[in-house]
């Protein structure tokens, strides 16, 4: 009886309480860095697409959105085209996690109602963005063995120069 | 002997109703048409004079207890089948023998109030008040002997009603 | 002075209607509100054409009527409730010149007579909807609203014992001095809750209960149909609120203001309490509730009978 009494009036207080929810459209949410919205790829520092089409992102999607094929060029790999189904999507940042290159990178932004369902299927175009996305330093192939155009084997960061076998005969 | 135009009124739709209660042959109905032949009822009696009894009429008549005869007929859940049986039980032949009863009964009332027709006086209307100090006035014995009735059938219920542990056998 | 009956009538009808109508949405602010939250605040200023909106689209709806229904009383039981609870606003009084029949020597016992009757929509609607959630909801409906209709009549036994009518204007006219809500605390305690049951409002609402009977009685209800439970819901609310307003807390009287506004003011409060317990509690099991009204709420509104009847006998002249 007394716990009724006591819950409705707790609720009453409610009244004078700061509400929890917004006004969406007119006052926005504040969304930390590392919340999980929209896919896009990233560029290293370069400017040149950071995804090497390794394909484990697509591996790691548990509702399978993501598609991919490689192509290779100069000894690069990218993808030659990168899909991803966002009506499937559930912005779990597996993909995120997966990517060995930071390529794939989850955005605060979650805006991206459609009107016709086959929109919500994101290309290459629309996902590749021109900047560097949360990590601005980091270039995969400045750090790693491949052999580009400008950069031969053992040129990379932090990398011996390779060892020749046939002069290691006694 | 009033023969206002409510009172034909609602005299007419009571006949009316009760004769649908006897021919519907889906059970709710017939007692939708109960109801209202008991409203009917209820205006007959208003019309009278007696607006205490009429409303009574409506709370503890049309209110509870055919409240309860839905109730049951609910839980029986009569169906197609059932509904075709009552068809066959309302047919003509079997109406002959209460059919010539109730005419036998129609005379009697008939001859009784032609032989004994009460004047058309003006109608007393009868308030709570009066029934009150004639219900515990001089039929004040009649009261205690219904509440004894209305107490036996109330310990009844309680004792059928009660769940008494270990005799669960149905 | 007494203004035309038809002017009344008109006006009861309109103002009920509108009052049923908005309070949808008023209800879904203040749950906001207790909620921390907002509610339906966009269609108008700070959503107050929400109803219209709401009316709009449920009249536009499909207006569908299952195969397996019995259809003459499928279509017959919303319009029963709404009906039972208009012909209620009949007898009660706004003020003491503005009402239909607020003189009605047996006022009180009308109110009662078309609650009783009120139960037939949620039965049948139960009933026609030929379904076994629309069933479960009718037969709880018909077995709660029954019982809590009796403690209802005998929590309003004190109030007439102490007024010496059942003419609702002269219950209101008896609280000239004290309202009753002081001396029949007990019957106003017991009449609010058994308003509760007989609305079958929360945190009564079983013959609903969405989450173990879909939406109960009317389940198989779409379009104005449903509306019209719905609306006849809400007017259930003001039917109650204006009831404990007249009967307990002295119907149009007050200092200062003008009695209607009183009156308003007064019924405007309860409705506001009725959306509080709904934001505040939970709904009891189906069998607490029944003993609740059979254990606690029977004996309490026979002791206060009792009571109330010692006290008058003692204080009576001679």
């Amino acid at each position: 009886m007394f716990g009724i009494l006591r819950t409705l009036w707790l609720t009453f207080l409610h009244l004078g309480h700061r509400r929890v929810t917004v006004g969406y459209p007119e006052t926005r949410p504040a969304l930390p860095p590392r919340y999980r919205g929209r896919i896009i790829l990233s560029r290293d520092p370069d400017g040149l697409e950071r995804c090497v089409a390794c394909n484990l992102c697509a591996v790691a999607c548990p509702v399978d959105c993501i598609s991919l094929q490689k192509a290779e060029q100069d000894g690069r790999w990218y993808p030659d085209y990168f899909r991803i189904n966002f009506s499937r999507c559930i912005f779990c940042g597996f993909c995120e996690e997966a990517c060995p290159t930071y390529a794939i990178q989850l955005t605060p932004d979650f805006e991206m109602s459609e009107y016709v369902r086959p929109n919500l299927v994101y290309e290459k175009e629309d996902l590749l963005i021109s900047g560097t996305g949360k990590y601005p330093d980091y270039s995969f192939y400045r750090v790693s063995g491949v052999k580009i155009p400008g950069k031969d084997k053992g040129e990379a960061e932090r990398e011996q120069p390779p060892v020749d076998l046939h002069s290691l005969l006694p | 002997m009033t023969t206002s135009m409510p009172f034909l009124l609602s005299a007419l739709v009571a006949v009316w109703a009760t004769f649908m209660v006897v021919t519907r042959a889906v059970a709710i109905h017939a007692l939708l048409y109960l109801v209202v032949a008991l409203l009917a009822l209820a205006c007959v009696f208003d019309v009278l004079g007696a607006p205490f009894a009429a409303i009574l009429e409506v709370i503890v008549y049309a209110g509870a207890i055919m409240v309860l005869f839905v109730f049951v007929v609910m839980m029986l859940n009569l169906g197609r089948p059932d509904r075709l049986r009552e068809n066959s039980w309302i047919a003509p032949r079997g109406w002959i023998g209460p059919g010539l009863l109730a005419a036998l009964l129609l005379a009697a009332l008939a001859d009784a109030l032609v032989v004994a027709a009460p004047d058309g006086g003006p109608i007393a209307v009868i308030d709570t008040r009066q029934v009150g100090l004639a219900l515990y006035g001089p039929y004040v014995l009649m009261v205690e002997l219904a509440s004894f009735l209305l107490l036996a059938g109330l310990v009844s219920a309680f004792r059928i009603g009660r769940h008494i542990r270990g005799e669960d056998a149905p | 002075m007494t203004p035309p009956p038809l002017l009344v009538i008109a006006t009861t009808l309109v103002v009920l209607l509108g009052l049923a109508t908005m309070l949808t949405w008023a209800e879904r602010r203040l749950l906001g509100l207790w909620q921390d939250r907002y509610g339906p605040n966009r269609v108008g200023p700070g959503g107050l054409f929400q109803a219209v909106a709401d009316g709009i689209k449920i009249l536009f709806k499909q207006d569908w009527i299952p195969p397996f229904a019995d259809r003459p009383v499928f279509v017959l039981a919303p319009a029963i409730g709404m009906m039972t609870v208009l012909l209620a606003f009949g007898v009660i009084p706004v003020t003491a010149l503005w009402s239909i029949a607020g003189d009605l020597n047996i006022g009180l016992l009308f109110v009662f007579a078309t609650m009783g009757l009120g139960v037939y929509s949620v039965v049948l609607a139960g009933w026609a909807s030929n379904s076994k959630y629309a069933l479960l909801g009718g037969m709880r409906a018909a077995a709660q609203m029954m019982s809590y209709e009796v403690f209802m009549g005998l929590s309003t036994l004190g109030v007439v014992m102490t007024a010496g009518s059942f003419g609702l204007r002269d219950i209101v006219q008896a609280q000239a001095g004290l309202w009753f809500v002081i001396p029949q605390c007990l019957g106003c305690v017991v009449f609010l809750l058994a308003g509760i049951a007989e609305t079958h409002r929360l945190p009564f609402d079983l013959p609903e209960g969405e989450n173990e009977l879909g939406a109960g009685f009317h389940t198989e209800y779409s379009g104005m149909k449903f509306g019209m439970f719905f609306l006849s819901e809400y007017a259930g609310i003001v039917l109650v609120s204006a009831l404990v307003t007249t009967l307990y807390l002295g119907g149009w009287q007050g200092p200062v203001l003008p009695p209607a506004l009183w009156f308003a003011a007064k019924t405007g409060a309860l409705v506001c309490l009725f959306i509080l317990l709904r934001a505040a509690l939970p709904r009891p099991r189906y069998d607490q509730l029944m003993a609740l009204g059979w254990k606690v709420l029977l004996p309490l509104s026979l002791l206060n009978i009792v009571a109330t009847g010692a006290v008058l006998l003692l204080r009576a002249p001679g």
